[in-house]
């Protein structure tokens, strides 16, 4: 809430949790140019990439695992397509290199780099049918024309599109041409499958189906696959890993529920989904603990954003609206608030409250019993669990 | 209801001026026509009489008849051969950066601005310098020089059409750079071809200014044969070769809508 426009601030520079690189000396002998077993599906490597005097992707390792869905999440600009279009080899990396399978493809074009992409808005020709659509590839590979037509059939069927091989594009509805892309970048046996916000386009209810769907096709067939998008929720619910990347480098590099739970820096706290920002004060730190009083209350925090801090410090404390709870006024172990006004969610209540330093918080109530307990102006005590936060320094 | 009457009116007085201006676009084909089929021997409107004699001679007239001949064939050479050009031009001009590319454009689109006569004299000067004399060559060069603005400008808008992503998720999937320009780019484009050459057909069929200067007997197109007959006759046999000529374009309009859709063709109409 508040957060969500969190600023970003400059974060020390974080490297991805990788593996060793494999031996890249190696990597331009023959036996080196297939795949080899432990080789990433991609490995950026130091890559950068400017326009003019603007850096759109700072220096940047990143590894890909054979078989996993990772996606690339942040806000527009953050150079999430950026990375994209460099493992595409539509864009050339300004230093750097990039793997693909073990294999050097750093100045390799697009067309050589046996890579499947689907679009935002599907790109899709419109002057072919839909089985001329997918079979593009594989008549640019000289695929005899047999094996042309066997291809195609099994992977409209794999996208549940039997029966629309003779239909033109633009006779189709937005899922169903999207489902066309996704075949199209499939029917080639793709190294990697990029994806750029292919489900932006489409309605809410079909988005989610398609989620669904895409997840199981990609589980099915153990296709690496790349995924760019600015939608938290997309993020959480498909990938094995997120990138979390703003303003041109990766904040941080985690499965959903480590980027959720633990996010490393104030960005990815705020822009991972709803979150209040309490002001709080550095109290002691131990360890890997920390120790901040919200008020007159004391809780516990991950001490690694705050080490460098001295204590009594001004420091944001990050809590999530569903952790938070409402209390009569005045309780014990909890700090006044009032209500400013109830937003009808359907199966919960955001309780909008301002606490008494002024603060907006926004509290997730589940059911309906607060809007008829709970009128705008009631004095409240606002529970704060002793686990789940962290803080982060303020901006 | 003094509201309501003031919209009426004001749609009938629209109304009415978008037909008066049609009718002056209109007018004087109209004049024409008429006076085609006067019985006497000197233009005139409106006629005493009605004939179609003056028809005949149009169509048996020697001069008339090379300038035909000669009209379709450097028409069909310039508006093919500046397709060509413009199309490299035009993908030269939208896809890639260089040094002067402004200067090129510039000088490209200059047609446009330059005056017709300005043109036809400078070639004439250029092949009487390098003895080329006023052959087809130079007539061709010289039409291809005028309609070039025009191809360029219509291929130019088609490729601004195209959405830049087909052409990367062609390469993604192994196409060729030639391969690219074969299977996507120019189908999507062929709209764009087909006007261009259509309006570089009926301009350089047209062309008569920059013409006068580059022609001889020999080489003659049709308006230049009408300039020398206006000179010599006042009968209607030129209004009669009007005719044919207002009758040609409109039949190849109206088949090129008919095959194309002239809207699509034209880009007037989006192509979606």
């Amino acid at each position: 809430m508040s957060s969500r426009a969190a600023d970003v601030i400059p974060a020390a520079d974080r490297r991805s949790p990788d593996r060793p690189t494999p031996d890249l000396a190696t990597s331009d002998l023959p036996a080196a140019r297939t795949a080899r077993r432990g080789a990433a599906a991609v490995l950026l490597d130091g890559v950068l990439k400017r326009f003019g005097t603007v850096t759109a992707l700072e220096e940047t390792r990143l590894r890909v695992e054979q078989g996993e869905f990772l996606t690339l999440l942040g806000p527009s600009g953050c150079g999430k397509t950026t990375l994209l279009n460099l493992m595409a080899g539509f864009l050339e990396a300004d230093a750097g290199e990039i793997l693909i399978g073990g294999e050097q493809v750093t100045a390799t074009p697009p067309y050589e780099r046996q890579i499947g992409i689907v679009f935002q808005n599907y790109a899709l020709f419109p002057h072919m049918s839909v089985a001329r659509n997918v079979g593009y590839g594989l008549r640019m590979r000289g695929v005899p024309k047999r094996e042309i037509a066997a291809r195609v059939e099994e992977t409209l069927a794999l996208v549940k599109l039997q029966g629309f091989a003779d239909r033109s594009p633009r006779q189709l509805s937005g899922g169903q041409q999207q489902r066309v892309a996704l075949a199209r970048a499939l029917v080639i046996r793709p190294r990697v499958l990029l994806l750029d916000e292919p489900f932006s386009a489409l309605d809410k209810n079909l988005r989610g189906a398609m989620q669904v769907e895409l997840k199981e096709i990609q589980r099915r067939l153990g296709v690496t696959t790349v995924f760019v998008t600015h939608d938290q929720g997309e993020a959480l619910s498909l990938s094995d890993r997120i990138v979390v990347m703003s303003a041109g480098r990766i904040r941080q590099v985690g499965t959903p529920d480590e980027v959720y739970r633990h996010p490393q820096d104030r960005f990815v706290a705020g822009f991972i989904g709803d979150v209040n920002t309490l002001p709080a004060r550095l109290e002691t730190l131990s360890g890997v603990r920390a120790t901040v009083a919200l008020g007159d209350l004391r809780r516990e925090v991950e001490a690694a954003a705050l080490r460098d801090r001295p204590p009594g410090s001004p420091v944001d404390v990050f809590v999530r609206p569903d952790h938070l709870g409402v209390r009569p006024a005045g309780e014990g172990g909890t700090l006044p608030a009032r209500v400013a006004a109830l937003v009808y969610q359907g199966s919960h209540i955001d309780l909008h409250a301002d606490l008494a330093t002024g603060e907006r918080v926004v509290v997730r109530v589940p059911g309906q019993g607060a809007l008829a307990t709970h009128a705008p102006g009631t004095a409240i005590g606002l529970a704060v669990p002793q686990g789940g936060l962290v803080a982060f320094p303020p901006e | 209801m003094g509201r309501r009457l003031s919209t009426r009116l004001l749609r009938v007085s629209g109304r009415l001026l978008v037909g008066l201006i049609l009718a002056f676009i209109v007018l004087p084909a109209v004049v024409v026509t008429i006076a085609a089929f006067n019985e006497r021997a000197i233009l005139s409107f409106p006629p005493t009489g009605y004939s179609t004699r003056w028809f005949t001679r149009a169509l048996t007239y020697r001069d008339f008849q090379t300038g035909l001949w000669n009209s379709l064939v450097v028409t069909a050479w310039s508006s093919t051969l500046a397709l060509l050009v413009g199309t490299g031009f035009a993908i030269a001009l939208k896809r890639y950066a260089f040094r002067f590319k402004g200067t090129l454009e510039g000088v490209l689109l200059s047609p446009l601005i330059v005056p017709h006569f300005t043109i036809g004299l400078g070639l004439l000067m250029l092949a009487t310098g390098i003895a080329a004399g006023q052959g087809f060559p130079v007539l061709v060069l010289t039409h291809v020089i005028v309609v070039l603005p025009f191809v360029i400008r219509s291929v130019f808008i088609s490729l601004q059409n195209i959405d830049g992503r087909l052409e990367l998720a062609a390469a993604s999937l192994g196409a060729r750079p030639g391969a690219v320009l074969a299977t996507i780019t120019l189908p999507l484009l062929a709209p764009g071809l087909v006007s261009g050459w259509l309006f570089a057909a009926i301009l350089s069929f047209n062309e008569f200014t920059a013409s006068l200067f580059v022609t001889s007997q020999a080489t003659q197109t049709l308006p230049v044969a009408m300039y020398g007959y206006v000179r010599e006759f006042a009968d209607p046999t030129l209004a009669a070769v009007s005719v044919i000529y207002i009758a040609v374009t409109a039949a190849l309009l109206t088949f090129a809508n008919m095959v194309l859709g002239l809207g699509r063709v034209l880009n007037v109409e989006q192509s979606r």
